[in-house]
Parts: structure tokens; sequence; C-alpha cells
């Protein structure tokens, strides 16, 4: 009896601590979270850990260390240039969802969308994010242009970032353009047709533009594949290229504009 | 004149606090490791020193002309600080840690855009309309929204010109923009001239789009929407 009363078994709190401390101490733990991370045991907030959480995070190290402080100011850049890589993410994910249920037939391509309304968990939810997060992606970098120019932040040493931008604006205009041919019905298919008209005036091969962009003289099932082709993965994969450099050179050109 | 940095008077000091009181037990206890003529000539320095004619003194004990005080034929001229030779170009910046200060405004940014989007997806539903027909046109059949001051335009010009030319050179302008404004400033009140320029050029296209969508009914003919309806669809 003495002998249990000296040595009780130890409380579930007590074991859990125990397997969290042997969890958190092990070399797997501590190779994965490294130093800094709010994960390891015994964050400090100190400016060498602070610096960590930045060197350590393959997300977070597009930021530099230290930033200037006028940068920070929400007031400065109303965040539009993120919001903007941020909306391309959720773009991306809501994306990849949708693909799941589509099709890219002119025989399948309305139903699919129809069906991914009616009978799909969520379905009807994750469209309209995608097609109302596109406007505002096109909303957020247009006036993320009109941010970086009233603030005179094309100038200077950054005035290839800022065509790079330009780059940006019309990859994203395209990318929402090649969208809104998808769901296939009328509203895609005049739009379009609206379109694709008036590239067929370029100059010179003005003809050849279009049959290239519509897979042949009308809209049809071939421009349909052609299109979403280049909206899930050309357009994408080209966007990618020219936002790493945007953002590499955000940095290369001493970081954010200003103060003015 | 560059001032000298504390720590190195400091060491200074303590150099000379050193050799005085090795240059005294030397003079006393190891005269065989320094040569006769030399401990000599260091004492006449050092009364030369009080007698003010450091020339004279150095002259009348055997010393190379100029030598200086102490007997030294080498003087200390000035300390080089790094920063006086070396260019720097960076001035300080006042820099805050990107953890937490820009990291937390994200996140909140972030944040508030998916719970916007999330709750306006939820609210209002894209568009579906009926399946896609060939054999019927739409009346109006727009372009997306952005496209609708292209539109706009092919009401009155040649489409080459509205739907090619314009918006091609509108894009070359912009692209071209940090090369055709030289003015350095970025100061609102230094450029009051690109700044109305820009207005004017994002003022343009915003009222052809805003005509596009919401003045333009059926065959795309004007009308109010406060009376006809609003023909659009994003």
């Amino acid at each position: 009896m003495a002998k249990v009363l000296d040595n009780p078994r130890p409380t579930i709190k007590e074991r859990a601590a125990k397997l969290g401390g042997q969890v958190q101490g092990s070399q797997a733990w501590n190779s994965i979270f490294r130093p800094g991370s709010i994960f390891r045991k015994g964050y400090t907030d100190s400016p060498r850990n602070r610096s960590y959480v930045v060197m350590n995070s393959v997300l977070y190290h597009l930021h530099p260390v230290k930033v200037k402080r006028h940068a920070v100011k929400v007031s400065y850049t109303l965040c539009l240039g993120g919001l903007s890589f941020f909306l391309f993410i959720l773009l991306t994910v809501t994306g990849i969802f949708l693909m799941f249920f589509y099709r890219p037939t002119a025989a399948n391509a309305w139903q699919d969308i129809q069906m991914l309304q009616t009978s799909v968990t969520f379905g009807l939810l994750v469209r309209n994010m995608h097609r109302w997060g596109a406007h505002l992606m096109v909303l957020s970098v247009f006036l993320h242009m009109a941010r970086v120019f009233y603030h005179g932040a094309y100038k200077p040493p950054r005035e290839f970032n800022w065509v790079i931008g330009v780059v940006l604006l019309t990859l994203t205009l395209l990318l929402s353009f090649t969208g809104y041919l998808l769901p296939w019905d009328q509203l895609a298919l005049w739009a379009v047709a609206v379109g694709t008209n008036m590239m067929g005036y370029t100059p010179v091969f003005g003809n050849q533009v279009r049959f290239v962009l519509l897979g042949g003289v009308e809209i049809g099932s071939e421009t349909l594949l052609r299109w979403y082709v280049l909206h899930v993965l050309m357009l994408p994969f080209v966007i990618v290229i020219f936002m790493a450099i945007h953002f590499w050179r955000v940095r290369k050109d001493g970081g954010i504009s200003g103060p003015l | 004149m560059t001032e000298i940095p504390e720590h190195l008077l400091k060491r200074a000091q303590a150099a000379r606090q050193k050799a005085a009181g090795t240059g005294s037990a030397d003079s006393a206890g190891s005269g065989e490791r320094i040569p006769d003529a030399l401990l000599d000539r260091t004492r006449a320095a050092g009364t030369s020193e009080k007698a003010a004619a450091v020339v004279a003194a150095g002259a009348s004990a055997g010393l190379p002309v100029g030598a200086g005080p102490g007997g030294h034929t080498q003087r200390l001229l000035t300390v080089v600080k790094s920063g006086s030779i070396q260019e720097a170009k960076a001035a300080p910046v006042d820099k805050v840690h990107t953890w937490p200060h820009l990291l937390a405004v994200e996140f909140v940014a972030a944040l508030a855009c998916t719970a916007f989007l999330f709750v306006f997806s939820w609210v209002v539903n894209a568009p579906l309309l009926q399946a896609a027909d060939f054999n019927k046109t739409p009346n109006p059949s727009k372009a997306p929204w952005y496209f609708l001051g292209l539109q706009e335009l092919l009401t009155m010009f040649h489409p080459m010109i509205a739907g090619v030319t314009l918006p091609g050179m509108g894009l070359i302008a912009l692209i071209l923009a940090p090369y055709l404004d030289r003015n350095p400033s970025n100061k609102p009140e230094d450029r009051k001239f690109m700044t109305s320029m820009m207005t004017m050029f994002l003022m343009f296209w915003a009222v052809l789009v805003i005509i596009g969508s919401f003045f333009r009914g059926p065959g795309f003919n004007f009308i109010f929407p406060w009376r006809d309806g609003i023909y659009f669809e994003l």
C-alpha cells in the first residue's frame, strides 16, 4: 500500500505531457520544425527567432527577414499585390476541384456544370467561388497597377518589373477570358464569339490568329478543348513563371518602393 | 575630420601604458636585450621632450633628423574608418521584422478576402444560362465586362482600330510608361502631369466599360438602365 502511495500511477495529463515532450524532443520533430518554429518547444520572441521564422519556411522566405517600416502599413499597398497572388492560389485550388467534374467537349461541358451544381457536394459553392474569385482577381490586379502607378513605383530601378506587371495583367485577362467559355452556355458562347471576332481584325494575319485560337473557322468543340488546355495548364504555367520573376525582382530592386 | 572610435582610443591608451611600463622595466632589469646605445637615445629623447626643442635635442643625441617626440621615427597620422574609403551606398533604413509585423497583416488580409469570397459565393450564384446554341443569338451579345470598353469602341470605330489598334496602343503606352516618364521623383506634388494623364486613361476605360455594361441594351443600342432594365451578366 505504501509503495503505491509513494509511486502513484501517472495521470493522463502527466502522460500526455511526457509524450509531448518525447515527440517534440525527437530527432524527426526537430528536423522538420527548425529553430524559430512556433511548433518547437521553447520558442522565445527574440530577434534571432523572428528571423528564423522567415528563413526556415519555404513559404515565408518569399519575404526578406526585415522590411521597411512604411511597407507594413496597409494604407500604403492596400495589400493589393498580395491579394492578387492569394486569389490566384485560391483559384488554383477551386479550379482543381472543378476539374474533377468537367469534360471539355461540346456534348458534355454544360451538363457537367449542371451536374456539378446540383449533385456534387459543395459543387455550386466552389464554382461560385471560382467565378467571383476570378472577377475579383481581375479587379485587384487592375487596382494594384493603379496603386503602383500613383506611387511612382514604376520608376528606376523598378521599370522592368512594371513591364512584367503589365504582362501579368494581360495574362490575368487572358486567363479570365479563356475560363469564360468553359461553362458552354449561351453567355459563354456569345461573349467569346464577340471577343474572338475582334481578334480576327488583327492586321495582316487576323484570320490566322482567329484560326489558331478557335481551332477552326468557327467556335466548336475544338475551341473548347483548346481554351480548356490554355486555361488550366498553359496560361497558369506562363503566369507562374512571370510571377516568380515579378516577386524576385521586387527584392532585387530593393524591396517595396517608397516612402513617398 | 573623422572621429577616432572610442575602442581604438582605449586600445592605444592601453598599449601606451604597457609600453611605458615595460620600457621602465627594461631599463631597470633586462638591459642586455636592448643595446645600450638605444636605451641612451630613449633617455635622451625623454629629457629632450621637456626641453621642447625636439629637433635640436634629437640632433644632440644623434637621432635621425625629423624623429618625433619620444624618438619615434613613425607617427600615427589618423585612423581611417572603413566607411570613409569604401563607398557605402546604403543609408540606414527604418526596418521591422517580417514576422510578425508583415505576416500578421497578410494573414488577416487573406482571411478577410477568403471570408468575403465565401459569403458572397454563398449568397450569389454564378450565372449558368441555357446550353450553348449556335442558332439562337442572344440580344444583346456582350463580351466579359473587362472587354466591354473595347466592344463600346466598336460602335464608334472600324473593328481593326477598336479591337486591335487602340488596345494595343494602350498596352504599349503602359509598358513604355517608366521609360517615357523621366521625372525621378515619386512625390505626388512633383508629378501632377503623369498623375492626371493616368487618371484620364483609367477614367476613359472605366467610363467605356460602365457604358458598355449598363447603358447598352438590345441591338447594343443606348439605353438607360433605370428605364429599360439591365442587360448585364457577370
